[in-house]
């Protein structure tokens, strides 16, 4: 079955479906049950499984990981919201020392299968707090796996495969594009796993890599592109930690160019990863320097400001172009 | 109900701190608190006096381990027996104790042979024994961050329905162990919230050994930490943390009131870190010799020999033997810590996930082509 849906419904659905699956997986959050979510993203949920699997939790961050990592220890696979990007750091002890190192400290004895949902980036006019893009943070400690969306199909099966998987899943939702609809097939996975990247618009000139929100944004600019006779591959890098590094270095040695884009400020984030690992393997294919597109290295601004902050498609057609000037 | 108190004294100071047993080994009389602990015998008391005395022995030997160089550090609990062989004695095997890295006694009274935790100090593992089968948590570092894990584990319990069973064999709680400086932690604060909330089968412990480290428990409070649940509608009590005897029967108290549908409880049981914080630590710097003087008269394991004695139930022999074991077990220790190998480095890669990871896979490759090469060279 092939319904057109937006993202956040899909990942409702992909929720529905999992709690319907296997009855040890929960969802904790806060106003996640009566409500539904701020985004309504768990709409329905609290009537279909009742409070006690849409668990509605006190407003502490850390114990809502804190007690999902306990509730882990009984076999319990808890799957939570985080209402905002901003509204992590509370969380960072109980998700960095704590969940993602305790399969390792129990030496494989203890899973900790809890999924972390984290609705991110800008473009939204919120206030403070509510347009942040802190992925880095969390690929950057081993023992999570960060994968985030950029279509509704992904969006349902990506999350159902989050909660399929053992290990701690961090999912970050595009939030800006929840409203956004797209076919999602219920009946067939995709053929990439929720760990691995996608090529979502071929091309042989040069690659853009982009996740989550600025995915449409390089599509976007790879059709603008191709007006000036540039045809530009576009990769959905999907998953953060692990990334789907062949994929990536496949398309760069076809292309001898790579830009990243993400909305995160570029210092320290992850495309200089990308471009490290990219410069080491495809040293003698690349006809430019590796070009980051990203967020300002300042705190995200006010909202009337954010379109000067975020990358556009004007700003990845630009190191696209400065690209092909070496 | 006088042994879990809901209220807070109008001088906050004049809270009231259980005993039966005297410094002295004067035993008093607590109608609840003999109530529970009314089925143990003179055999069983003998029994926490041996187990005392072994964790200590233990700990000592521990210690002299780390001089020796065997261990990178040790996290010393002498003077702290009582509270710990009592609050572990008040679960059953089917409860979930959740400890902090200073709870040897509790161990021990789990069931988890010592040389186990000298896996972590000495820094062959992170931990040293399977949490599942031994239904207690891992050695906790990062302090407070164990309180809303000890919470969730007992939301999972009261969802599995092991609460308010009427089965004994059934029904469980969790105690959740943390010590006088975590309990400024907000993770803490949080776990109480939750907990009250959630009306969570758990009991919150706190040894309150008078120093984090340097600081005095003053700092981290200004009214008996007993009292710091009552805001949350959690029933709590402040126990002599050096009485044995007093520690089981108020625990067991909490721990029935949990496993029984009640809610959680909170007990600060009151006792003193007669050595520093642990063999980095020098505790001259801060603290008069007299102070600990003073507590090294409080002793848990003279407390209860005296009380054995006043009843006639303790002998030379007994306590001979006591120590005769503890000096087996510290050899066994001292022989097992040097019969136990540095771990394959192989295996930083080996836990990492549960399920195969690019990054990890490929970091081991690089690792062993590494080696390999010195292999080689050899």
């Amino acid at each position: 079955m092939v319904e057109k849906l937006p993202i956040a419904k899909a990942i409702g659905l992909g929720l529905r479906d999992a709690m319907r699956a296997d009855d040890k997986v929960l969802i904790m959050g806060e106003d996640v049950g009566r409500l539904g979510g701020v985004f309504r993203v768990t709409d329905g949920l609290f009537d279909e499984f009742g409070g006690d699997r849409v668990v509605d939790t006190p407003l502490s961050e850390a114990s809502i990981i804190g007690t999902a990592i306990g509730l882990a220890f009984r076999g319990y696979r808890a799957n939570c919201e985080i209402q905002f990007d901003g509204f992590v750091f509370p969380a960072f002890n109980q998700i960095t020392t704590q969940l993602a190192k305790m399969h390792n400290r129990t030496e494989g004895r203890v899973r900790v299968p809890v999924v972390i949902r984290i609705p991110y980036g800008g473009a939204i006019g919120a206030v403070e707090h509510h347009s942040e893009s802190p992925e880095a943070y969390f690929t950057h400690t081993a023992g999570l796996r960060v994968i985030t969306p950029s279509t509704a199909n992904d969006a349902y099966w990506m999350t159902r495969q989050a909660i399929e998987c053992e290990d701690p899943v961090i999912v970050f939702e595009p939030k800006r594009h929840y409203w956004l609809r797209g076919e999602v097939d219920l009946d067939h996975a995709p053929e990439e796993s929720a760990f691995q990247a996608r090529i979502a618009r071929p091309g042989e000139d040069a690659t853009v890599v982009a996740w989550g929100p600025t995915v449409s944004t390089a599509l976007e600019a790879a059709a603008l592109a191709e007006e000036e006779g540039r045809s530009v591959e576009v990769i959905d890098l999907r998953s953060l930690n692990p990334i789907d590094m062949p994929t990536v270095i496949e398309s760069v040695q076809r292309t001898g160019r790579l830009v990243v884009v993400h909305e995160a400020p570029v210092f320290g984030g992850l495309g200089g990863e990308i471009a490290a690992r990219v410069t080491e393997q495809c040293f003698y294919h690349l006809e430019a320097p590796v070009q980051r597109v990203g967020g300002c290295s300042t705190p995200y601004p006010p909202a009337r400001m954010e379109r000067h902050y975020l990358p556009d498609a004007e700003r990845v057609l630009d190191a696209v172009t400065a690209s092909f000037a070496y | 109900m006088t042994v879990f108190r809901t209220s807070i004294p109008q001088a906050p100071q004049e809270e009231p701190t259980l005993r039966l047993l005297e410094a002295d080994g004067t035993r008093h009389p607590h109608e609840e608190l003999d109530a529970a602990i009314a089925d143990v015998t003179a055999e069983q008391m003998r029994g926490f006096y041996r187990d005392m005395v072994m964790i200590r022995a233990a700990d000592l030997e521990a210690t002299n381990l780390q001089r020796q160089g065997q261990l990178g550090l040790w996290a010393s609990a002498l003077g702290q027996e009582g509270a710990q062989i009592g609050a572990g004695h008040a679960c059953r095997p089917h409860d979930y104790l959740v400890p902090t890295y200073r709870e040897h006694g509790i161990a021990w009274a789990r069931g988890i042979e010592p040389w186990r935790l000298l896996e972590m100090f000495r820094g062959v593992s992170h931990l040293g024994w399977d949490p599942k089968a031994l239904k207690t948590h891992p050695y906790m570092i990062v302090l407070g961050s164990q309180v809303p894990q000890g919470v969730g584990y007992a939301m999972g319990i009261k969802r599995d329905g092991l609460v308010d069973t009427g089965d004994p064999d059934k029904d469980t709680a969790v105690l959740t162990l943390f010590g006088d400086g975590a309990s400024s932690e907000g993770e803490v604060s949080e776990g109480f919230t939750w907990a009250a909330s959630f009306q969570t089968p758990t009991v919150f412990f706190t040894q309150n050994n008078q120093w984090a480290i340097s600081v005095p428990t003053s700092v981290q409070t200004r009214v008996p930490l007993a009292q710091r649940s009552r805001g949350w509608g959690i029933p709590s009590a402040r126990v002599d943390g050096n009485d044995v005897l007093g520690v089981l029967a108020a625990t067991r108290i909490a721990m029935d009131a949990a496993r029984s549908g009640g809610g959680p409880r909170f007990i600060e049981a009151v006792t003193y870190r007669m050595a520093a914080h642990t063999t980095s630590d020098d505790a001259t710097r801060y603290r008069p010799s007299e102070e600990e003087e003073s507590w090294r008269q409080k002793d848990p394991i003279k407390r209860l020999g005296a009380h054995l004695d006043s009843l006639d139930e303790i002998d030379d022999d007994f306590v001979k033997s006591c120590e005769a074991e503890g000096h087996d077990l510290a050899m066994e220790l001292h022989h097992h810590i040097h019969a136990l190998p540095d771990p394959d480095p192989r295996e930083m890669f080996e836990y990492v996930y549960a399920e195969p990871h690019p990054l990890i896979e490929e970091e081991r490759a690089q690792f062993e082509a590494f080696q390999a090469q010195f292999e080689e060279d050899e």
